[in-house]
């Protein structure tokens, strides 16, 4: 066997071509919808049309009586099918307000979409036929949607138990004295702002089938989930099916962006339906239903305040949160929010800082992770606020942030953790030159001079990063139930093939491709001889799944730490088999060389060595197959600097994005395309945010946008193509020097937008504007301003 | 129940339906060309594109009784002779899909933009795939792939 000719290339840093490409481009890719087993029924659930009311009965009789029907429950029927409530793994505080929460609502309906029965019938149109029989008494409630009134006194209560629709309040401070520093400022300025509510809206709603061997009890669950591992230990929780007997499987996963980071009612109906009627039960979400059950992001008032000098440096951060947590606590709804706690302080060197976040019930859909869960709010409020410093000293924004950005690394955020690299002006001088800042303002100057009815905006966002969730032992501290570790096997075939398996779950982020890249490299493979695995738990039993960009920082740290147990292994072998000590072999890309020789015996033939075990050394297990489990021993720190150029039509409040300058700094680049893919889309969801989407709730508590004809998600012509660059600032704590960077884009994107729009509407005197910001929105702020 | 005769990626297919049976489902479920996805329910996403008598339609809001006598194409009749279609090529090229889910619908509707417009420019893409929405890459590797198959058709 030799070394294939593709494997002495090195291919980390290079645009390898997406293995994932050739199955999606015709259609023989494997959605749960796609997957179809011999016997199966549908599951339908019935929703309540309330955001709040008692449930006074449910009348299965003509659903039962319907064509087609298998089974029908009411939540109080299904009641004793639970062994724990679904899980919620973020206790943050000691004092938590935790509802139990069931599939199936029993009582009380607490959001409209709030699963209050569940039919199953012979083929998707017969279960929502039947699903319609259902008669549900309702005593409607008054609904709170408002988390300022939820708070005021006589406000509807969602959780009876309580009193109080409070959830937690969680603080932190850190550095040096906040109050005493605001005392001392000689500016201050104090600010108000609102996260609308947002829907995820993957392209692929959820999907669900449910398999059971009644002799055994095994099940197999199919999910379009990002967290199959996960998962599987919580429903096992939650149905009593063991967990050596739950089966998890994501198959191609259709987008995800924290909404399937979840384990949802519909998961935990397929499991008891299935087991309770012998059969394979199917469900697949529709849009409106996506738009009800899938959980929602953001929805927060952000109060922050700077103290600062007379000269523009920030001294202090103080940050008072109020959050909404929809109806109940899913999986990390309470710890969502937190994310963003350390990082109000964005990239600026500050001295004081405090942050107090309070969770509060109201009867919506719950909240949860959505693409950088925390961050992007954190990094809205920073540099939104920073933005309002530097009009009220008159400064420009970007002098103002040149002042006061971390400028030395290791840096210890007053926040209380430490931003291991980075060099934040190096992204801001690199994207200043892009977008030829002097020139820019000059063609304002100009339009604004003749009035122009269409007025240019420039906005910013100096971002910093937390990712890579997370270190265990800091997860542990801050009261969440699980472990940040991730784990990676790789397993020589006899043929010199190697299968990979990592732990994390892709859903459109290329694992296959970057995590076969950096193996090709360590090994010595050929890439095409590579085959990465992931997101079945009897495939790949330990894992941690992904979220919060870290398959990258953790899970491709763990395969750095798989391969060098193999080269370890192999090693032995080889020094055996050449006669030679270990110490006198060196390795390089797959081959090890007896020092000063042209004898060589490449990692391959080690491994057929290995499989054949004819001649190993003395007591050497026969195979080669590794598994390394990493746990980070601190977070990622991607950083860098966005620049949004916005034209707002000051007749008809239209804002355009026409120019968008992006300069991240994500450490070693694995792979540029899939980077950059991952920044396009990341940055899309940022502006979308800033000028399109919000969730609308009536006063009644019925979301009034529950499909994509109502819900904004921006299409191809509402944009224009990103211009992007990089700084390489490595990592001293990833084996590649590598970042997370799967919500750099969307952490960073929102501010720089909405400032761009402010600073569009500067002449005219508008300092503040709710987000999205439509067309009305800029319309109206603009005639208030005027009058 | 409907009788109906419709071509699909060249096949011919004769077959009793609802009358409420929609396009997608019929492709889906009884022809098995699950390639051809359901986004939305409500013509927004556009990942049911496929191409009726080589115009694209969404296959979610069409019944397949209205395809009756027509010549379908989905995503799985592009590529020829294990060939990948230049469209499919130039998505893969230019990294124009993530997860992949809208990507049918996105290759479809751009072998029909082309055929009309064998050469638009960056603001005709963009506008022609307004019916189609990607919630991965932002459109811009997108734009880009089209305009490579503009160059390769």
């Amino acid at each position: 066997m030799t070394v294939t000719e593709e494997a002495t290339q090195a291919l980390v840093g290079t645009s390898a071509p997406r293995k994932e490409d050739a199955r999606l481009l015709t259609g023989q890719g494997s959605f749960v919808d796609d997957i179809t087993i011999p016997g199966m029924v549908w599951m339908a659930v019935v929703r309540s049309p309330y955001a709040h009311a008692r449930i006074r009965g449910v009348d299965l009789t003509k659903a039962h009586a319907a064509e087609g029907v298998v089974a029908a429950f009411s939540g109080a029927e299904l009641a004793d099918d639970w062994t724990a409530p679904l899980p919620m793994a973020w206790p943050v505080t000691e004092d938590i307000n935790n509802p139990s929460h069931y599939a199936l609502a029993a009582d009380k309906a607490r959001y409209a979409g709030d699963g209050v029965a569940v039919v199953v019938a012979e083929s998707r149109g017969l279960a929502q036929d039947a699903a319609e029989l259902v008669e549900v008494d309702y005593e409607p409630l008054q609904a709170v949607t408002d988390v300022e009134a939820a708070l005021a006194d006589g406000a509807p209560i969602v959780h009876d138990e309580f009193g109080t629709n409070r959830c937690y309040t969680w603080p932190l401070a850190g550095g040096e004295d906040v109050d005493a520093l605001f005392a001392e400022a000689e500016v201050t300025v104090e600010e108000r702002y609102r996260q609308q509510r947002l829907i995820p809206n993957p392209m692929e709603p959820r999907g669900v089938i449910a398999s059971t061997v009644p002799a055994t009890g095994e099940v197999t669950l199919y999910t379009s989930s990002q967290i199959p591992h996960i998962a599987r230990v919580t429903l096992a929780l939650g149905t009593g099916v063991p967990e050596s007997k739950l089966r998890v499987i994501a198959p191609d996963v259709g987008g995800g962006f924290g909404s399937k980071l979840q384990v949802y009612p519909e998961e935990a109906l397929a499991i008891v339906l299935a087991r309770r009627t012998g059969l394979p039960v199917k469900w697949i979400e529709e849009r409106t239903e996506n738009a009800l059950a899938t959980h929602h992001g953001r929805d927060m008032i952000q109060e922050i305040a700077l103290a600062a000098t007379a000269e523009g440096k920030i001294t202090a951060v103080r940050v008072r949160l109020t959050v909404s947590m929809g109806a109940y606590l899913m999986i990390i709804t309470p710890g969502t929010p937190l994310l963003g706690a350390w990082v109000y302080g964005g990239a600026y060197d500050i001295k004081g800082y405090s942050f107090e976040c309070s969770g509060v019930f109201t009867n919506q859909t719950p909240t949860d992770a959505y693409r950088g869960a925390g961050r992007p709010e954190a990094t809205y409020a920073i540099e939104r606020a920073v933005d309002a410093l530097a009009r009220k000293l008159d400064k420009d924004p970007v002098e103002l942030r040149r002042l006061n950005l971390i400028s030395e690394f290791p840096h210890d955020l007053a926040s209380g953790l430490t931003v291991d690299s980075g060099d934040y002006h190096a992204t801001l001088d690199r994207a200043l030159e892009m977008l030829d800042y002097d020139g820019f303002r000059r063609e304002q100057a100009e339009r604004r001079e003749r009035g122009d009815t269409k007025q240019l905006g420039v906005g910013f966002s100096t971002y910093l990063e937390m990712c890579g969730l997370a270190p265990s032992r800091i997860l542990g501290a801050l009261r969440y139930v699980a472990g940040g570790w991730e784990a990676a096997t790789i397993r020589f075939l006899p043929t010199g093939t190697v299968q990979v398996l990592t732990g994390t779950t892709p859903h459109g982020q290329s694992h296959d491709t970057t995590f076969a890249q950096v193996v090709a490299d360590r090994l010595g493979v050929g890439y095409d001889e590579i085959e990465v695995l992931h997101g079945d738990t009897s495939v790949v039993p330990l894992g941690m799944d992904t979220y919060g960009s870290r398959s990258l920082a953790i899970g491709i740290a763990a395969l750095c730490s798989a391969t060098d147990k193999i080269v370890a292994k192999a090693q032995r072998i080889a020094a055996h088999g050449l006669e030679v000590a270990e110490a006198d072999l060196e390795y390089e890309a797959g081959t090890f060389r007896v020092r000063g020789t042209d004898r060589t015996m490449t990692v391959k033939e080690a491994a057929f060595a290995a499989w054949h075990a004819h001649d190993l050394p003395d007591g050497l297990e026969p195979a080669l197959e590794e598994t390394a489990v990493y746990d980070p021993s601190v977070f990622s720190w991607p950083g860098g600097t966005h620049i949004a150029v916005v034209e707002v039509d000051t007749e008809t409040g239209v804002a355009n994005l026409v120019r968008y300058v992006a300069v991240d700094d994500v450490g070693t680049v694995i792979n540029p395309q899939v980077v950059d893919g991952q920044v396009h889309g990341g940055i899309t969801q940022g502006v979308a945010q800033a000028l399109y989407e919000e969730a609308v709730y009536d006063e009644n508590g019925t979301l009034v946008t529950g499909s994509l004809v109502d819900y904004l998600v921006p299409s191809a012509a509402e944009l224009p193509s990103y211009e992007l660059d990089r700084t390489v600032t490595q990592s001293p704590n990833h084996p590649l020097g590598a970042k997370g960077v799967g919500e750099t884009g969307t952490i960073a994107a929102t501010p720089a937008v909405v400032n761009a729009v402010l600073d569009a509407l500067a002449p005219y005197g508008v300092t503040d504007i709710d987000m999205p910001a439509s067309p009305e929105r800029v319309w109206r702020a603009i005639q208030e301003a005027r009058s | 129940m409907r009788q109906i005769a419709l071509t699909v990626n060249g096949e011919r297919h004769e077959a009793d339906v609802e009358p409420r049976e929609l396009l997608v489902y019929f492709l889906r479920e009884r022809l098995g060309l699950t390639g051809t996805h359901v986004g939305c329910d409500t013509s927004s996403c556009g990942a049911c594109t496929v191409l009726l008598d080589g115009e694209s339609v969404n296959s979610c809001t069409l019944l397949a009784v209205q395809a009756d006598g027509g010549d379908v194409t989905t995503i799985e009749g592009l590529a020829e002779h294990g060939q990948l279609h230049p469209v499919q090529q130039a998505f893969h090229e230019q990294h124009a899909l993530q997860c992949g889910y809208c990507t049918p619908g996105f290759v479809m509707a751009t072998v029909s933009l082309l055929r009309e417009q064998p050469d638009p420019t960056e603001a005709e893409i963009r506008k022609a795939l307004e019916g189609n929405l990607c919630r991965c890459t932002g459109y811009v590797n997108i734009v880009k792939a089209v305009q490579q198959s503009a160059a390769a058709v």
